[in-house]
C-alpha cells in the first residue's frame, strides 16, 4: 500500500480511537466530580484567605463532599490508568506527544496568539497542544499521587515524605486542582473555537 | 433505563402535537404543560440525585465499600511518622461538636471505667489504677477530616497491653466506646491492637485537660481525628459494628490514615 492509499483509507480517518473518546468522557465526569466535592471539602478547611462558591460546590456539606470525592476517586484512577496503559501500549502518546520542542512550543503560540494556527489536520497536535496535554497527564498523576498521600499519610508515609510532608501535600494537592482547573478552562474554550474537535471526540472523525 | 421504540419516519415531539391537536382545547394545553412540567420535575430531580438522599445512600455503599479498602491497607506494623517536642502544635487546638463549657466535667474521684462484652475481668476501673499502668508516650500528628493538622504529645497506656490485661477476646471484631458527653464509636480490633494506639491519660506529660478529654482519651495516630474517643466512660469488646456519632451521619466510618 502505498502512502497515499493509506492517508485515505477508514483506518486512517480515525482521528481518535473508541478507547480514547470512551476514557475522555469518563474522565471529564470524574475530573468534574473531584474538582466540584473537593471544593466543598476545601471550604471546610480552606489553606487561603477564600472559600468556593457553595454553588459550584458538590456534596452540600463535609461529610457529602467527602463521599462524593471517594467514590469518584475510583472512577478517576482506574479510568486513568486504563488511558495510560493504552496510551502507552498502543504507541499514541509516542506518536501524538513527543517530542516537544521549545522553539515549536515559541513559533506555535505566536501563531496561536495571531489566530494564524492551523487546524486542518485535527490528528496532528501541535506544538502548544502537545506540551498542555502531556503537562495535563502528568499533572494528573500529581493530583492523584498526593491525593494518596493526603489520605493515607500512614500507610502510604514514604509517598507523603516525597511530597514534603502531610501540610504541604494539601498544598500541592491544592495547585494541581488550580492547574487543571485552568487547563479545563483553555481546553473549553479552545474546543467551542473548533467545535469539529469536539466532533472528534464523540464520533472519533 | 427504559427504552423507547421510535417509530421509523416518526418525530416524537411532532407525534405528541398531532396527538394535542386532536384534543379539546383545555385539555390539550394541560397534555402540553402536563409534558413541560415533567421534564422540569425531571430537571428537579436530577439536582437533588446530585445533592440529595438518594445520592447519599448510594455513596455509602461506595463508603463501606471503602471501609474494607482501607482495613485491607492497613498494616499492623506500620507505625505513624513520629515528632519531637519543637515540633509540637501549641496551643493544641479543642475542636468538638460542642463548646468548651459545654464539654464533660468528670469527677476524678467517683470516675469508673466500665467494661463490658467478650472479656475475663469486667471489673470497673478507678482512675488511680488506670495510672499505674505502664506509660507509653508518643507525639504524634492528629489528622482532622476537615483537612487541618496539628502535632501533639501524649501518655498513656498501650490499649492492647489493657486488653490483655483484662482478658479481652482479640479475635473479636471491634472495640466499642461510650463518653461521658454522649459521643460513641466503634474501632476495628486491628486499630485496638495497633503499637500506637493509646489509653491517653496525659497531654505533654500534664494531666489530660478537659478540653482533651479529661480524664481518658483513645489516641489513634493512624485515624483521623474524629474516630478518637475522649471522656470515655465504657469499653466494650465486640463482634458488632455499632457505628459511632459521626459515621452514623455519613462520614467514612473506618477513616484510617
Amino acid at each position: 500500500m502505498t502512502a497515499e492509499t493509506m492517508a485515505i483509507s477508514p483506518e486512517r480517518r480515525i482521528i481518535h480511537p473508541l478507547w480514547v473518546r470512551i476514557t475522555h468522557w469518563i474522565n471529564a465526569l470524574a475530573i468534574l466530580v473531584m474538582i466540584g466535592s473537593g471544593w466543598q471539602i476545601y471550604n471546610a478547611s480552606p489553606l487561603f484567605d477564600f472559600t468556593f462558591s457553595r454553588s459550584y460546590a458538590l456534596g452540600n456539606w463535609l461529610g457529602g463532599a467527602l463521599l462524593w470525592h471517594f467514590a469518584a476517586m475510583w472512577l478517576l484512577v482506574i479510568n486513568g490508568l486504563v488511558y495510560l496503559i493504552l496510551g502507552f501500549a498502543t504507541g499514541r502518546f509516542r506518536r501524538k506527544l513527543v517530542p516537544i520542542r521549545p522553539s515549536h512550543v515559541i513559533a506555535d503560540l505566536k501563531a496561536a496568539l495571531t489566530f494564524r494556527l492551523s487546524h486542518d489536520d485535527l490528528s496532528r497536535y501541535n506544538a502548544v497542544q502537545k506540551l498542555l496535554y502531556a503537562g495535563v497527564i502528568v499533572v494528573g498523576i500529581i493530583v492523584v499521587l498526593s491525593g494518596l498521600s493526603i489520605w493515607k499519610p500512614v500507610q502510604f508515609q514514604e509517598l507523603t515524605w516525597l511530597f514534603g510532608g502531610y501540610e504541604v501535600a494539601r498544598y500541592v494537592h491544592f495547585f494541581a486542582m488550580a492547574a487543571i482547573v485552568a487547563f479545563l478552562v483553555v481546553h473549553v474554550v479552545l474546543a467551542l473555537i473548533v467545535p469539529k474537535s469536539v466532533r472528534a471526540m464523540i464520533t472519533g472523525r | 433505563m427504559r427504552t423507547r421504540k421510535a417509530i421509523p419516519g416518526v418525530d416524537p415531539k411532532l407525534l405528541i402535537r398531532d396527538a394535542a391537536s386532536v384534543m379539546p382545547d383545555p385539555a390539550r394545553r394541560r397534555f402540553l404543560r402536563g409534558a413541560a412540567s415533567v421534564g422540569a420535575l425531571a430537571l428537579l430531580t436530577g439536582c437533588d440525585i446530585i445533592d440529595g438522599d438518594t445520592a447519599e445512600n448510594a455513596l455509602r455503599v461506595v463508603s463501606r465499600f471503602n471501609d474494607k479498602v482501607q482495613a485491607a491497607l492497613f498494616d499492623p506494623d506500620k507505625l505513624a511518622p513520629t515528632y519531637s517536642e519543637s515540633d509540637i502544635t501549641r496551643p493544641f487546638p479543642f475542636n468538638a461538636y460542642y463548646s468548651l463549657d459545654e464539654a464533660p466535667r468528670i469527677d476524678p474521684a467517683t470516675y469508673r471505667l466500665e467494661i463490658s462484652g467478650l472479656v475475663d475481668n469486667r471489673k470497673p476501673w478507678t482512675l488511680e489504677e488506670l495510672y499505674k499502668l505502664p506509660e507509653h508516650s508518643q507525639i504524634t500528628r492528629h489528622v482532622c477530616v476537615e483537612g487541618w493538622s496539628a502535632i501533639g504529645s501524649w501518655q498513656g497506656a498501650l490499649l492492647s497491653d489493657f486488653l490483655k490485661r483484662i482478658g479481652a477476646d482479640t479475635r473479636a471484631g471491634y472495640i466499642f466506646f461510650r463518653c461521658a458527653e454522649g459521643y460513641t464509636n466503634t474501632i476495628d480490633m486491628a486499630t485496638a491492637l495497633h503499637p500506637q494506639t493509646q489509653m491517653s491519660f496525659k497531654f505533654d506529660h500534664q494531666t489530660l485537660p478537659r478540653a482533651y478529654g479529661f480524664p481518658m482519651k483513645i489516641r489513634m495516630p493512624t485515624k483521623l481525628g474524629f474516630k478518637q474517643p475522649k471522656y470515655v466512660v465504657a469499653m466494650e469488646v465486640t463482634n458488632e459494628n455499632r457505628g459511632g456519632y459521626w459515621s452514623n451521619q455519613g462520614y467514612n466510618w473506618f477513616s484510617g490514615l
